[in-house]
């Protein structure tokens, strides 16, 4: 930062993305559709951006007094702050996209820092406007978080956001900003593309991995797949989250989505491509349900991000079903930390969920995880 | 090509170039009517019908002086294992060369299908080991069956199913719990026994919590398998509670000592808990390996699992030894016979050599040595060790990591190793997969080797890594003073790769006929 700089206290930039995040429940594969916003006003929807960055910033609060340098907030983070900001007067043209661009270029070399509250959408927008090259830090709120500027929880990124501004020489690293490529998904390939780096602050095992590429590791997982379809009942109503290896799994049973949560009832798929609300209705009381998943690319997600249908109103409604999570081991050990994270967006749950996991590896192998909200 | 390395010992490896003798191989060098020795009325054998070729082989035709230089000349473009070799997990020794002498001297004209009453001598000697090796682990009884750790890893995975099979619950306990930084031979062999293996991670303390492991012990438990230290160094210290729990959920412990060198004699599996364990005579115990000859798992266990064991057993009777093949519980036999003989009687040599008190020296030497290393390592550019956040003390090895120099230079671990093959440095031992640390490699001094040796190596990767920031070219295209270059085609080609020369012949017939 420039010498004359270091005389005022180190401030935050803080921006929220309020349309990040609606896609998820409504089983979109992201939040990108410029009618998003509409379409969830219409069935009812809030965004989670503003509640999530209120979460974040109770946890920078907790840690620390840097003023703080805003664009436009919702009520619910403007209510965590208790007025205690001060907002950019973007004009009244800047919305959407043109609102995230603004605020962005409007805090360069007034700010040491970015916080935002968003999904990949976000952080590219935000990297394309960052040509003061500030430092970012991600608040998870988006449907797609594949890039390595988030940190693993809203709380999380409060904390990295205070300790980068308290540190006496921050840190940062360079991180990329990944997008679902939309070219490779119609391909029917799930494959994270770069767009751009970033600076990001520098910590050990804070932020998500930049999701880790290709590889061929369904051939190791076959194996276990056909033990696991071996092994379904007829009774048992069966939700299969997405990604390469579900895809796979779906592949043996009728075939299914890539990016989409299905419903299969015994060794059978019977729907695909669900929203939150599919599922809901789809969950007939008493019957017993167990849900699949696999470990999102590098980031250790199991819920939360890419299968946000899966929500805690779905796990509630299936009475908090068994959870069976396949993955290779070569992914698990890609994992600094080795764990895994849950994220349902209702932290009492992901409290109860939380502790140890037997992950299926292979064949008549499992590893055990620890899993942490 | 050598540059001159700062500190280094001038004695060794001066201007190191491999021999690199342009010499077909030995099926292209024949001249018809060349001989060895001609016997002028060479009896014909006794063969079976049939047994006899119709046409003779297609061996080369040279002289008893071409071959031995052939060979010669292939031997010098070897590393010949007595370089300074700190390859972890192996535990490299000096194979002392009496124990040869001996085995060739007592074993070479014995058959075991002899009566064993012909036999004494090498029934003492197992009988004699087992007994030393109870001393040193507090168990009950030992074999020397098993052909290597992984067979003995698999004995202890029958002997848990013939365990729980004779108390009828085999049926419910069909897991076996391990560790991810445990040897692969453990999971692999629990799931050739046909057991479901659990695996436990690592946590902050560098190895699984004891909460991680309560949540996957119950009633399908039939048995832990792990082994302490791990390859990162670090020694679990609740491994005591760990049996305790598996003990309290009725499953067996096993404690595979392929890292054994830093605790000897400091501790006894029995007193740990353990109901079995494992020790490599190749490694551990001074017998030779690899190209040296078969290897031998010693596989030893408590009182209420030696129904079970692979028969024969030695039993000792007044002052005579017989073989006990009439055990009804017996899961039978893991390999031929009484296992690779000449190495347990090579190893058996070292270890009355060493007694107890060589061997609490070579285990306190073979810890400082890695401590002297590990503090050596930490000083060279760009190398990290694994755990850095953990001051746990470090036993006889420890994982390292040139993730930084790999970042910073493009040169892979892979890279270094191989360059290092220019210093005469035998390339290292990286990592058991999955690499929980990115860019490793685990070396292990022992006792065996000088501090002037532990120097040398140490120099030489400095010197490599420096070259790696400096001209990283020279580390991509090494080796450059070894007797082969880099491959250029990946060996998992079989239309080019063949391991015999009749297989050669088949693949590239027509390529050579044209030529």
């Amino acid at each position: 930062m420039p010498e004359d700089d270091l005389k005022r206290p180190r401030r935050l930039g803080l921006l929220v993305n309020p349309v990040a995040g609606l896609g998820g429940p409504m089983g979109e594969k992201g939040s990108d559709a410029p009618d998003i916003a509409a379409r969830a006003e219409a069935a009812g929807r809030a965004g989670q951006a503003g509640a999530r960055a209120a979460r974040a910033l109770a946890a920078f609060r907790r840690a620390s007094e840097a003023p703080i340098l805003a664009g436009p907030l919702p009520p619910e983070t403007r209510a965590a702050l208790d007025g205690e900001v001060e907002t950019l007067d973007l004009g009244p043209t800047a919305q959407g996209r043109a609102e995230t661009l603004a605020a962005v270029a409007a805090m360069a070399e007034r700010v040491d820092l970015i916080l935002f509250a968003g999904g990949d959408g976000t952080a590219r927008d935000v990297a394309e406007a960052n040509r003061a090259g500030l430092p970012v830090i991600g608040i998870p709120a988006g449907v797609k978080m594949h890039s390595g500027v988030f940190a693993r929880s809203p709380e999380r990124a409060g904390r990295i956001a205070a300790e980068f501004l308290a540190a006496r020489t921050p840190r940062t690293d360079l991180v990329e900003i990944l997008d679902i490529d939309e070219e490779a998904r119609r391909a029917g390939q799930l494959s994270a593309r770069i767009y751009s780096v970033a600076r990001t602050p520098a910590t050990r095992g804070e932020r998500q991995n930049p999701k880790a590429g290709g590889g061929d590791m369904l051939a190791d997982l076959d194996a276990a797949l056909a033990g696991y379809v071996a092994g379904m009942v007829e009774e048992t109503l069966y939700i299969l989250g997405p990604g390469t290896t579900m895809a796979a799994l779906k592949a043996r049973i009728g075939g299914g989505t890539l990016l989409g949560v299905d419903l299969a009832e015994g060794p059978r798929i019977t729907a695909r491509d669900l929203s939150e609300d599919d599922l809901l209705e789809r969950i007939p009381p008493g019957r017993p349900v167990r849900v699949v998943l696999t470990v999102v690319g590098g980031q250790g997600f199991v819920l939360g991000r890419g299968n946000q249908q899966i929500s805690a109103r779905v796990l509630e409604r299936a009475g908090r079903p068994p959870i069976d999570v396949v993955c290779s081991a070569e992914k698990l050990a890609g994992l600094t930390p080795p764990e895994l994270t849950i994220d349902t967006g209702d932290p009492a749950l992901d409290a109860q969920l939380s502790g140890y996991w037997p992950i299926t590896t292979g064949p008549g192998r499992k590893q055990v995880v620890r899993v942490v909200a | 090509m050598t540059a001159p390395i700062a500190k280094r010992s001038k004695a060794q490896f001066e201007g190191y170039r491999a021999a690199r003798w342009p010499e077909p191989v030995v099926t292209q060098m024949g001249c018809p009517g060349r001989r060895g020795v001609v016997f002028e009325e060479a009896p014909t054998p006794e063969l079976p019908k049939g047994a006899a070729r119709k046409t003779a082989p297609a061996l080369p035709e040279i002289t008893e002086h071409d071959a031995l230089r052939h060979y010669l000349h292939l031997s010098q473009m070897t590393l010949g294992m007595m370089g300074v070799s700190l390859f972890g997990t192996c535990t490299m020794k000096y194979n002392p060369r009496i124990g040869e002498r001996a085995a060739l001297k007592h074993l070479a004209d014995l058959h075991p299908l002899q009566h064993p009453d012909t036999l004494q001598g090498v029934l003492e000697l197992y009988d004699n080991f087992s007994d030393f090796l109870c001393e040193v682990s507090g168990m009950d009884q030992f074999v020397f069956q098993a052909g290597g750790g992984a067979d003995a890893a698999y004995t202890h995975a029958c002997v848990t199913r013939a365990y729980h099979a004779s108390r009828g619950e085999l049926e419910q306990r069909d897991q076996i719990i391990t560790t991810i930084q445990t040897h692969p031979c453990s999971p692999a062999t629990a799931n050739t026994a046909g057991f479901e293996v659990i695996t436990l991670s690592l946590e902050e303390n560098g190895y699984p919590s004891v909460e991680q492991l309560k949540s996957v012990v119950g009633p399908r438990t039939a048995a832990l398998m792990v082994n302490n230290p791990d390859d990162m160094g670090i020694y679990n210290p609740d491994i005591k509670e760990w049996v305790d729990i598996v003990h309290a959920a009725g499953g067996l412990c096993f404690y595979d000592h392929a890292n054994f060198n830093g605790v000897m004699t400091r501790l006894r599996a029995r007193e740990l808990g353990f109901d079995a364990c494992m020790y490599m005579l190749h490694k551990t115990f001074g017998a030779p390996k690899g190209g040296g000859g078969p290897a031998v798992g010693a596989y030893g266990c408590a009182e209420h699992l030696v129904p079970f064991l692979p028969g024969p057993l030695v039993v000792k009777e007044g002052a005579r030894y017989r073989l006990d093949d009439d055990r009804p519980e017996s899961i039978g036999r893991v390999r031929e016979f009484w296992g690779n003989a000449p190495q347990v009687l090579k190893a058996y040599a070292w270890a009355r050599a060493m007694g107890a008190e060589g061997l609490r020296e070579a285990a306190d030497l073979s810890v400082l040595a890695n401590n002297y290393m590990d503090h050596r390592l930490a000083q060279v550019r760009g190398v990290s060790r694994s755990n850095p956040g953990i001051d746990a003390p470090r036993m006889e090895m420890t994982r390292h990591s040139v993730e930084q120099v790999a970042a910073e230079t493009g040169c892979s671990i892979f890279e270094i190793s191989m360059r290092m093959t220019d210093f005469g440095i035998d390339a290292l031992w990286l990592s058991h997969e999955p690499l929980l640390v990115p860019e490793p490699f685990t070396p292990e001094a022992g006792e065996l080797w000088s501090k002037e040796d532990i120097d040398y190596w140490i120099d030489v990767l400095e010197h490599v890594i420096e070259e790696a920031y400096a001209t990283p070219d020279v580390v991509k295209g090494a080796p450059h003073n070894a007797p082969i270059r880099q491959l250029t085609t990946a060996l998992d080609e079989p239309d080019q790769w063949a391991t015999t020369w009749r297989a050669y012949e088949r693949k590239h017939g027509q390529r050579m006929a044209a030529e």
